[in-house]
């Protein structure tokens, strides 16, 4: 039965093709919270909690949220490749299961949580990663920050800490936001060593999201640079981070985390070979919002997270950078003061 | 066929009911065993969907419609057609981009756009068409290595040809002026601001087309037969290559008009966040459809459905979203098998009538083909 044959051929195609992004689980919190608690629904990009990097930083701004503020929450997260009536759908479902404060973290959110912020003007919003026309409204805060400038903070770290002089970037879709991490990147490294060589590398090429939450492509794509000669790469891959710490260990050589500290996050064999983490504190933007509605003191529109506000920053656990420590402290510095301009793309 | 005969109708709603059954029970077995909460499982996915869902549901299965025959046109042919995915993303770039230019007004602007998707989509899809005539290349094959091409090649013209827009990290083409947006059904009967896509007119007009091409005139007869048996089709005078190449050129432009209902009345761009997958799942709609016009718009309607109460998943019962795509592939593996035991199923009725017409106490051993 050829024809037969065929047909299974293609379904399996078809069915790997469907699930090939997995992800964890979502998990839901039934809180011990008094009755009277604010409810806080929170809506994840592609790869949701358990990321251990951006995801991962929003939830544990939830988490802190819940134990010092007493929320409660509900989680959910994106499907890759999926429609802006189903993000704004996943809004509507919150706000209709009662958790009208909602933070929504990425910027595939922007247009969905336009049009539910319209639709539901008694809820309040806030939505990482964007601050376009399509987001703003008056229940809406715009989450941002200056991923570049951090990322210039960890490029003059791995440039001053390579021996071979090679380095490289594996990033994981190719958008706009994540060339901005490269951009913060790359001026940092050639700042401190301007013939310095930098491999880059993006995972997967837009709609397909599954970069963030492929820890295999990661592992290859790092693989290849380290074999390439670079000793140090950079990640800003989300999920798919966890394979660059991987090949960084076979191979004997460094990587560098992005969003979380993820010397802290990472799987435990792992951490040894973060040199230094990019922080974008993603948790401190979501309590932030969180606070503000519950101390009744919310406000819309764009909060940016700099240097200066301490919204991104290097990370210091596990010693690694503290022999560069001045070196990295005068660079920000020079950035908070403006003697340094970062470019964003 | 000269009486209605019940039997053969059961037997063919039997397979997919079979197959959807099938993929309930297993999905509920998998539940238990990783001690997911099964009742609330069930409660949000089977539960009445409300009025704005239903209008979602309806869009996303005129969508997977158009998906689905695209597919299905191959497959009656023979030819399977995998690279439905790449092909629409490549036709709904090149509207996108021409209809963000204005060059022309209103209605004018939206129709050529949408032949330029159709003529776009064809002619990525003729490369795998070609490839198989001239040089016996699996189609399978390549329309899944088209699929990557395609994706990287828009995303690299995408880059040339995004709008900035302040404050936004997404990557777009230009918005399509306003004049050029198709207008939404309103369905405010049923309770809700959403709008049904107007282009949904797309879905009914190719599934009418479909069923008349395939089922009343010459052509789709001889798509028929050189799908059923390519020595009977040579033997009856049909140039077979001839018929891949076209067969795979409508595929192909088909594919083309799957985008369209959303770029015309959702997103009134391409971008980044533009909806992927979509010719996969039209890969399944067909198959749990049986290519059939009717078929397959239950099917579409099906996916859809379990698309949208999938998205309740997470909040209502603590379970991943994900768990539906599960739902959705074992649907797919047993919809393969329920048709194979229904095809045995009706070559065994088949013999027995023959055996009983001819007065034979056995059937001769001829393989039927299966339609």
């Amino acid at each position: 039965m050829r024809q037969v044959m065929k047909i299974a051929i293609a379904a399996t195609a078809a069915a790997l093709a469907l699930t090939a992004c997995s992800s964890p689980t979502a998990t839901t919190t039934s809180s011990s919270a008094p009755k009277t608690a604010i409810k806080v629904g929170m809506a994840y990009d592609v790869g949701g909690r358990g990321d251990q990097s951006f995801n991962d930083s929003a939830a544990a701004g939830l988490d802190k949220a819940k134990a010092d503020l007493g929320v409660e929450t509900k989680e959910a997260s994106a499907a890759n490749g999926e429609s802006d009536a189903n993000k704004q759908e996943r809004l509507q479902q919150l706000v209709d299961a009662g958790y009208t404060n909602i933070v929504a973290v990425g910027f595939a959110y922007a247009n969905a949580v336009g049009a539910a912020a319209k639709a539901n003007p008694n809820a309040k919003f806030a939505i990482v990663d964007d601050a376009s026309d399509a987001s703003k409204g008056s229940n809406i805060e715009n989450i941002v920050f200056a991923e570049n400038e951090g990322s210039f903070l960890v490029g003059a770290a791995a440039a001053l800490k390579s021996t071979t002089g090679h380095i490289g970037f594996v990033g994981g879709v190719e958008t706009d936001l994540i060339k901005k991490f490269y951009a913060g990147f790359a001026a940092g490294a050639q700042k401190v060593k301007a013939d310095i060589k930098i491999d880059v590398k993006y995972l997967t090429q837009p709609p397909d999201f599954s970069g963030f939450a492929s820890v295999d492509k990661g592992k290859t794509a790092a693989e290849g640079m380290y074999q390439n000669g670079a000793d140090i790469v950079y990640h800003a891959a989300g999920g798919s981070g966890g394979g660059v710490f991987t090949a960084a260990k076979a191979a004997g050589k460094l990587a560098i985390g992005v969003d979380a500290d993820q010397a802290l996050t990472a799987a435990a064999d792992v951490r040894s070979v973060i040199l230094t983490s990019m922080l974008k504190k993603v948790n401190v933007g979501v309590y932030d919002f969180i606070n503000s509605v519950v101390k009744g003191s919310f406000t819309a529109g764009v909060k940016t997270f700099d240097l200066k506000s301490g919204g991104v920053d290097y990370a210091t656990t596990g010693g690694k950078v503290d022999d560069i420590k001045t070196k990295l402290d005068d660079f920000k510095q020079q950035i908070i003061d403006g003697k340094i301009t970062v470019p964003a793309k | 066929m000269k009486t209605f005969d019940w039997r053969r109708v059961a037997i063919s709603v039997a397979a997919p009911v079979l197959a959807i059954a099938v993929s309930l029970l297993i999905t509920t077995l998998m539940l238990v065993v990783a001690g997911d909460p099964v009742g609330d499982v069930w409660r949000v996915l089977l539960k009445v969907p409300l009025p704005r869902q239903i209008v979602q549901i309806i869009n996303e299965a005129a969508i997977l419609y158009l998906s689905a025959v695209a597919v299905a046109v191959g497959f009656r042919m023979n030819l399977f057609n995998i690279g439905v995915d790449g092909q629409y993303r490549v036709a709904s770039f090149a509207a996108a981009v021409f209809a963000g230019q204005g060059f022309l007004p209103g209605w004018l602007n939206i129709i050529v756009s949408i032949l330029i998707a159709m003529v776009c989509s064809a002619l990525w899809a003729l490369i795998a068409g070609l490839l198989k005539v001239w040089r016996g290349v699996s189609e399978v094959i390549s329309t899944i290595m088209l699929n990557y091409i395609a994706t990287y090649l828009v995303a690299y013209f995408l880059k040339m040809t995004a709008v900035k827009v302040e404050g936004s990290n997404a990557t777009n083409t230009r918005n399509i002026p306003a004049d050029s947006h198709v207008p939404g059904i309103s369905v405010d009967w049923l309770g809700t601001p959403n709008k049904i896509y107007g282009l949904i007119v797309l879905a009914i007009i190719v599934g009418v087309g479909y069923w008349f091409v395939i089922n009343k005139t010459r052509f789709g007869y001889d798509l028929r037969a050189a799908g059923a048996s390519e020595t009977a089709a040579v033997a009856s005078g049909v140039n077979v290559k001839r018929m891949l190449v076209i067969s795979m050129g409508i595929s192909g432009a088909l594919a083309g008009l799957v985008g369209m209902p959303l770029l015309f009345g959702q997103d009134f761009h391409y971008g980044d966040t533009v909806q992927a997958g979509l010719g996969f799942a039209g890969l399944a709609v067909a198959l749990l459809g049986r290519n059939n016009p009717i078929g397959m718009a239950f099917a579409a309607i099906l996916w859809g459905y379990l698309d949208q109460l999938s998205n309740g998943l997470q909040i209502g019962a603590g379970v991943s979203d994900r768990l539906v795509l599960i739902i959705q592939g074992i649907i797919v593996l047993s919809v393969v098998i329920a048709y194979e035991l229904a095809r045995r199923a009706k070559l065994r009725m088949d013999e027995r009538t023959v055996g009983k017409e001819t007065g034979a106490l056995k059937a001769p051993e001829t393989k039927a083909v299966a339609a």
